[in-house]
């Protein structure tokens, strides 16, 4: 029956749809950035050495990106509570390396102490969204504020003491920013590092970034993973088919907290230096630009989305200061990325509203 | 305008949706002053023509009517309500169209309002005009006056008890000068004894004013206490046009569910005489519009047993009560245990399955496939369509079971579609409900739930949705209960219609008997 009622489209019905699909903003994002590439050698940059930079770039910020896809499955939107995980991940960090450990497993270490804490903050998260339903982005944006501000008093007012993070003349309260070669700074990206002359593949951290991708990828394959995205489609069905909304969301934010705490650990291995106080602020519209270019909707978000859109905001943003720099001595490098990052969120949740209710 | 001519003539009035015949030749005409009553079940094409009358823009968007209005005896099409309101036309719609936060004064004279002229709004033009608020008590007090009911005309609407609210606005409406013919669309509807003879009254002195009255509401003992002429419309025809004087209630009660040819079921059976496994006591249901106040009910093994009554009166509220989609209290028993209320899980575990009124807000993931809509159900609660990976550490979906289960059912019944991938969201309403009772029939269930199955989709589906229905039932064994307002659709494939009137069940028939028995069941304790 269904053979019979297929209907061959023509060839150019399905360019056109294929480009629809795409998107005009990432098509045009997608251009600028190859545009980027072909001008770079006239500039006199290092066509090589741009592209470790974008590869490198893309492997610290992933598994932020990644932290986005729960939520947006669930329905909860996109996750602009992201410091909130991050949070997590530096008390991890923090503490590991307190508690005196070193090299790879400090790295370790860091992931295991992060872990509860993402969870009971994932939890007391969720807690407060499943509240407010319909009012997620907003509420989770005050949320990732007040987080951040709380932990700026407490990294002064916890008592660490390691010589590493702590202000040197008073010997207590956190430094805003500090160096991890010691502890775990590379501790991915040299892990079966390949250098072909000036390019660079941070192997380690590219494979740690695919096994968290598999494993979201396989968890959206399961019985649980299956209501989730049920969920954030259609909640009422979801209710009707016998699911518990509020725990599915709840698992949701649970699951984003922990990536962002591991996310940002991986971010910090990838960079060299953990960066506290007010940084987190700045992770989260990043991310969340980064999945919309990647394709992502405010409710519907894949492994694809997130792989695609860090390559191209991450390309844009590495790629673009030099080449205008070689151009026209000019840093609109910043200038740009909020443009980009900020342009794009505003696009995607104008267009939220095309899911179907 | 000549005298001689009646106020309101209506000639062959046709409407089509889409090719699908709403109301045809319908002929009226109304003379100043006439009260005309206008019942018919629901669907029957009154709130259609009522639109027609009323110029609503849907009417034109949907390609227009046929037939001509005269208005005094002039031909007359309105495009927008607008003009409707000009030629003296008004209309007090069920819905409250009231600011909450405005004095009763001020809503009744909204936008019209009596204004002063200042120094302001001579250089600046009238929008800086003042409200003349003397004025506008004064004119606001007569429409009250004209209405025959006392309402404070400065009391905020939001605390006005519900009848004064609707008082509201009938007043609006009498405050228009032109004022010539008012309609009413159940009035009556949300007030007590005492407004709602209140409101009769009021509708006796327009009548004395001049005004003429249409007045829809299923009540059918006030259509005859204040009504000089009954019409009864039954899909989309005029059936009877008689002065009120010369009829009652049951004769009314036949003319609007009688058909012309008996459209009960060939095949049926005896009712079966089973024992009891779904027994219902004292259930309320919260549900907004369609509130279950105290529903006891035996479902017997095996039959079809159909659920009728008009809108509004609880009948879709007992499913959704029962699933757990809304507050709901009482005791429901099936097949011997207890069913805990308000958890969906925990009837689905009893293989309870439920196919929503709501295709689109409760029945389907619109923007998923077909796949997943069908078997979603079964895999969350009773882990269908999984297979075990990495030597059983996880499960995973099965797409191919899936894949396979879908195309079984989008062969049985008949969807279209371009492929078992495609989003529930591009099929038609028929098709999308064919998709909904799959999803319900991949859960194998024991009892099966079916609310308004063939609400807005075309004859064929319907006549195979309910065909779908019947064959689930004879082969499987399985007992359904299915909730619609069309009696006549009821009557072709139940064995018993219960029928809800005023959140209580009115009372049990088998489907055999007269249309007539069932209809004055429908309207026997109607609130």
């Amino acid at each position: 029956m269904s053979e019979l009622n297929k209907t061959g489209a023509p060839a150019a019905d399905k360019v056109r749809e294929a480009l629809r699909e795409f998107g005009l903003p990432r098509l045009i994002i997608a251009a600028f950035l190859l545009l980027m590439f072909i001008i770079a050698p006239f500039t006199g940059t290092n066509l090589l050495s741009q592209i470790t930079n974008v590869i490198n770039r893309f492997s610290w910020n992933a598994v932020l990106v990644l932290a986005m896809v729960p939520m947006v499955h669930s329905g909860c939107g996109l996750n602009f509570g992201l410091p909130v995980g991050i949070i997590a991940g530096l008390l991890g960090a923090t503490l590991s390396i307190e508690w005196g450990f070193s090299g790879p497993l400090s790295f370790l270490m860091a992931m295991l102490i992060a872990t509860p804490f993402a969870i009971v903050f994932g939890l007391a998260y969720g807690w407060l969204l499943n509240k407010i339903k319909g009012g997620e982005m907003m509420i989770a944006t005050y949320v990732g504020f007040s987080v951040v501000s709380f932990f700026c008093m407490m990294w002064l007012v916890l008592p660490y003491k390691k010589p590493d993070m702590a202000w040197g003349f008073e010997g207590t309260g956190l430094r805003t920013t500090f160096p991890i070669d010691k502890y775990y700074g590379g501790v991915l990206s040299n892990f079966l590092r390949i250098q072909i002359g000036k390019l660079v593949i941070p192997t380690g951290a590219l494979l740690f970034f695919a096994l968290l991708a598999f494993l979201i990828w396989a968890f959206l394959h399961t019985k649980t993973g299956t209501a989730m995205t049920a969920v954030g489609s259609n909640p009422v069905f979801a209710r009707a088919a016998g699911i518990d909304v509020d725990k599915i969301r709840m698992l949701s934010v649970v699951m984003s907290t922990w990536l962002a705490a591991i996310g940002i650990l991986v971010y910090e291995q990838g960079f060299g230096f953990v960066q506290l106080y007010n940084a987190p602020f700045n992770m989260a519209l990043p991310a969340v630009s980064a999945i919309l270019i990647g394709g992502a909707t405010a409710n519907k978000a894949s492994i694809t989305n997130v792989v695609i859109g860090t390559i191209l905001f991450q390309g844009i943003v590495t790629m673009t200061p030099t080449v205008m720099n070689g151009l026209i001595n000019l840093d609109i490098s910043e200038v740009l990325r909020m443009v980009v990052s900020n342009g794009m969120i505003l696009y995607a949740l104008t267009r939220k509203t095309e899911a179907t209710r | 305008m000549s005298n001689q001519a009646p106020l309101l003539e209506l000639r062959n009035i046709k409407k089509d949706f889409f090719g699908n015949q709403v109301l045809e030749d319908i002929n009226l005409t109304l003379r100043e002053g006439e009260v005309l009553g206008l019942v018919g079940e629901n669907g029957a094409g009154k709130s259609t023509l009522m639109k027609i009358l009323f110029g609503m823009n849907e009417i034109r968007e949907t390609g227009g009517y046929g037939g001509d209005i005269l208005l005094g005896g002039e031909k007359v099409s309105f495009a927008t309500p607008f003009e409707a309101l000009e030629h003296g036309i008004g209309m007090v719609h069920q819905e409250f169209s009231l600011i909450p936060g405005f004095a009763a004064t001020e809503n009744i004279l909204l936008n019209r309002e009596p204004q002063k002229k200042s120094v302001l709004s001579e250089v600046f033009g009238e929008r800086l005009n003042t409200l003349d608020r003397r004025a506008m008590g004064e004119r606001a007090e007569k429409a009250i006056d004209k209405m025959g009911v006392h309402i404070d005309s400065d009391m905020i609407i939001s605390d006005m008890p519900v009848g004064h609210k609707q008082f509201t606005e009938i007043a609006r409406e009498l405050s228009k000068e032109q004022l010539r013919l008012l309609i009413l669309d159940e009035p009556t509807a949300v007030l007590t004894e005492q407004e709602a003879e209140a409101l009769l009254e009021s509708i006796r002195g327009m009548s004395a004013r001049g005004i003429a009255v249409i007045f829809i509401t299923h009540r059918l003992q006030e259509i005859l206490n204040v009504c000089d002429t009954v019409a009864v419309m039954r899909d989309g025809r005029m059936v009877q046009s008689v002065p009120a004087k010369e009829t009652n209630v049951q004769e009314i009660t036949r003319w609007m569910v009688g058909r012309s040819v008996n459209t009960a079921q060939e095949d049926a059976r005896p009712v079966p005489e089973t024992r009891t496994i779904l027994s219902i006591e004292r259930l309320w249901v919260d549900m907004p519009g369609e509130i279950v106040r105290d529903v006891n009910l035996d479902v017997r093994e095996g039959e079809i047993l159909g659920i009728g009554g008009l809108a509004g009166q609880g009948k879709l509220g007992i499913p959704n009560g029962i699933m757990g989609l809304y507050d709901a209290g009482g005791k429901v028993t099936f097949d011997g245990q207890p069913i805990p209320l308000n958890s969906p899980r925990k009837c689905l575990d009893a293989n309870l399955a439920f196919v929503s009124e709501d295709r689109r807000g409760v029945g389907l993931l619109l923007d998923e496939s077909l796949e997943w809509n069908i078997s979603f159900p079964a895999m969350q609660n009773q882990n269908k369509f999984l297979k075990p990976v990495l030597g059983g550490l996880v499960k995973w979906r099965d797409d191919a079971a899936i894949r396979e289960v879908t195309q079984k059912y989008i062969e049985e019944l008949q969807i279209r579609c371009t492929s078992s991938r495609q989003k529930a969201k591009e099929l038609s309403g028929g098709n999308q409900q064919k998709v909904c009772l799959a999803k319900a029939f991949a859960l194998n269930p024991k009892f099966l739930f079916v609310s308004e199955p063939t609400r807005g989709i075309d004859v064929g589906a319907k006549a195979l949705v309910l065909k779908a229905l019947k064959k689930f039932n004879r082969e499987n064994g399985v007992t359904i209960v299915m909730i619609s307002s069309e009696l006549e659709e009821l009557r072709q494939i139940c064995d018993r219609i219960a029928i809800v009137s005023g959140g209580r069940i009115a009372g049990i028939r088998p489907a055999t008997d007269s249309s007539e028995d069932f209809g004055a069941l429908m309207v026997s304790q109607v609130v």
